[in-house]
């Protein structure tokens, strides 16, 4: 007989923190995940260099004019300027070279004819927005003809009409001004959530299955308890998932930063990705106790799918009303009851908060309300976890797992 | 020191009975077979000692005292339900088992190192588990059972699947292992094995410990059999001895069966009446015969 070896203690945690280790390794050592972040960030980087690049000139069109149509190179430049759009125009010695240039896309149009009145050349189709400027520009030519013709002075005219404004009073209620950039950021959180939330919550699932499938489990168990495994695999899967988010977050505003794209406050964008990670960890935690859960009442991968939508089709119907609504009424009432609404709040709140406007209370009454959720959760999980979870062969039904003692 | 102490669990699912008052105990340096039908709840049992099922009742010890959750991290358990990450490199995994069940990391590494060498399966310590031959994942099984040093060994069918080379193996470290002064539970299907290697067995059925002993203790109960080599004599000779009964004739051999008042000398005298008595041996009957006995002779009450 030896003497026997000193007692084994091992902490909860210590127990936790084993089975999340071996998850983080087996993940960050997996080229799906490794190619995954990659390719995620490469696109928001190439995606915001590219932006930059093609906005890069700052004109929406480039219009040359000859000395015989200079007189409109002026009047166009501003008409443009009225209706939003920058235009560039550029000099050229006579129509010939004009034609050239166009030939060869450093002109968008080119102003011919003898000046008298409004003719325009260009290489295939002319762009709408310029369209509609020199549509604009021709009226305003034929109205200073005729003024001009009833002997009036076409100048004092056409300051006449443009210094005509109508007076606004104060509005009722202030709206919040929307900021392009942060409706497009909103835009962009919205998808990472989304991404994040279906592609890590099926992970748990799949890797809870793995365990069943292999059976695994059995031996796992015989040494450390159901929740502790349950916990250590999506705390384990979270950390991986957090990593990517916050490697894809900071290195696409920072980019977005750098290269000028983004215009917004740096505060904002810090702003902006501080939620997304919070929001990032609500709602997986939320979202992967329960597919946690789920993928313990079945014992085959292929059943992972079927067994997990339901939950999923909250993510995804966050997701859609969100991408389908906010980008052209961010205010909208029906999105902004939704947002507070715990299932929905992962994938909508985070949303709204990078557009801006959100009201503190709505912001902390979601947080709140999914805090809560969350160790009910928990609680339901484990219990349906550590009664399924050695069960296998055919889908257990979500009744028994909740009864069985 | 009392060992591992099963004490009257039992089990139910729903109106199947699975376990009806289980008990038996495996002394320190004691190889406990444990055999039975299949479904005769030997599992189940297995399953409530490690903690992965509850019992309805009854308690399993260990030293005295019930076993804990820390008493489990002492366990090496093999379950018959085969399981490993299938992904998972063989030294990795191990070594993730060991430090599961609470052994610091260095010496999780070392034992990892000596139980894959021990049991031929140093080569593959960088290979994931599902590239490995049945029977080398059954090697990696066993070392995931003993890789923790356990205090105490119960294994599910260890040897099923096993080829005679690794059954050998595995033989030998449950020996050395009973040696250093643990109990031992396995299950198994290969009785003949069962009677080599254990110093006691039980039989079970239908959730029941329904025999219990050494080999030869389990052999008392039963009747005493004879075989008798008498090529001279005639059909029906041992007819009309007191106690005896005739099981069969094949050529010259006769199997008797001997009651309790029969004498063999008497059979013995009777042989040498017909002429010249070639052999003339008590058969013992092997734990398979015992077995089939125990398991389709006795009735357990509903």
């Amino acid at each position: 007989m030896t003497t026997p070896a000193p007692d084994v203690r091992m902490s909860p945690a210590a127990a936790v923190g084993l089975v999340a280790s071996r998850e983080i390794s087996t993940r960050l050592k997996s080229k799906a995940y490794r190619i995954s972040t990659a390719v995620t960030l490469l696109l928001i980087v190439v995606g915001i260099l590219a932006i930059k690049l093609f906005s890069g000139g700052g004109a929406d069109s480039k219009v040359g004019y000859t000395p015989a149509t200079a007189g409109f190179s002026a009047p166009l430049k501003a008409t443009g300027q009225a209706i939003g759009e920058t235009v560039d125009v550029i000099p050229v010695a006579d129509e010939a070279a004009g034609r050239a240039k166009l030939a060869d896309g450093s002109l968008d149009a080119l102003l011919t004819g003898d000046g008298k009145s409004l003719h325009v050349q260009v290489k295939k189709d002319l762009d709408g927005n310029l369209k509609d400027v020199l549509q604009v520009l021709s009226q305003q030519v034929a109205v200073s003809q005729q003024v001009a013709a009833l002997g009036g002075d076409p100048a004092r005219f056409q300051e006449a009409v443009a210094s005509a404004k109508f007076v606004e009073d104060p509005p009722l209620e202030q709206p919040y001004d929307y900021n392009g950039q942060q409706l497009v950021l909103g835009i962009i959180a919205g998808i990472l959530i989304y991404m994040s939330l279906l592609m890590n919550g099926q992970i748990v699932a799949q890797g809870v299955v793995e365990e069943k499938t292999s059976r695994v489990v059995e031996l796992l168990l015989s040494t450390i308890k159901p929740w502790q495994l349950m916990a250590g695999k999506v705390l384990g899967i979270g950390a991986v998932g957090l990593i990517q988010m916050v490697v894809i977050g900071v290195g696409g505003v920072v980019t977005a930063l750098a290269t000028d794209v983004l215009t917004i406050s740096v505060s904002a964008a810090v702003g902006t990705v501080v939620w997304l990670i919070v929001w990032y960890l609500l709602g997986f935690l939320m979202y992967s106790i329960v597919f946690a859960a789920l993928g313990a009442l079945v014992s085959r991968q292929e059943d992972v799918g079927g067994v997990t939508t339901p939950a999923l089709m909250f993510v995804i119907a966050g997701y859609v009303i969100g991408i389908s609504v906010l980008p052209s009424d961010p205010g909208n009432t029906f999105v902004e009851v939704l947002s507070v609404i715990p299932v929905f709040s992962p994938t909508l709140m985070p949303m709204r908060l990078a557009m801006g406007g959100v009201p503190v209370w709505e912001a902390v009454v979601s947080v709140g309300l999914v805090v809560l959720l969350i160790p009910v959760l928990i609680w339901f999980a484990a219990r349906i976890y550590r009664n399924a979870v050695m069960r296998t062969g055919a889908k257990v039904k979500l009744r028994d797992a909740l009864r069985a003692a | 020191m009392t060992g591992l102490e099963i004490d009257g669990i039992s089990k139910r699912y729903g109106d199947v009975v699975a376990l009806r008052e289980m008990t038996f105990d495996v002394r320190p340096g004691e190889l406990f077979g444990f055999v039975g039908s299949n479904g005769a709840g030997k599992t189940t049992t297995m399953r409530i000692a490690l903690g992965v099922l509850s019992a309805d009742a009854g308690e399993v010890r260990y030293d005295g005292a019930p076993v804990t959750h820390e008493t489990r991290r002492h366990i090496g358990y093999m379950p018959e339900e085969r399981g490993l990450y299938p992904r998972m490199k063989v030294a990795e995994q191990l070594t993730y088992l060991a430090r599961l069940h609470g052994m610091p990391a260095a010496d999780a590494q070392a034992s990892v190192t000596k139980w894959t060498e021990r049991l031929g399966v140093a080569g593959r310590r960088d290979d994931e588990v599902q590239k490995l031959s049945l029977g080398n994942q059954q090697r990696v099984q066993l070392a995931a059972a003993l890789v923790h040093e356990p205090r105490i060994l119960v294994l599910d069918e260890p040897f099923s699947g096993l080829d005679p080379v690794a059954v050998d193996v595995m033989s030998q470290v449950l020996k050395e292992k009973a040696a250093e002064g643990v109990p031992v539970v396995f299950s198994s299907h290969q009785l003949d094995l069962v009677e080599r290697l254990c110093d006691r067995v039980g039989i079970v059925r239908s959730g029941q410990m329904v025999a219990k002993g050494t080999v030869d203790e389990l052999r008392a109960g039963g009747a005493l059999r004879l075989r008798v080599d008498v090529p001279e004599a005639a059909d029906g000779w041992a007819d009309g001895l007191p106690g005896v009964k005739v099981l069969g004739r094949t050529g010259a051999v006769t199997e008797l069966e001997l009651g309790a008042d029969a004498d063999d000398q008497a059979v013995l005298k009777a042989a040498l009446a017909t002429g010249p008595v070639r052999e003339f041996a008590r058969e013992q009957p092997s734990l398979t015969e015992l077995f089939r006995s125990v398991v389709t002779h006795q009735e357990v009450p509903a």
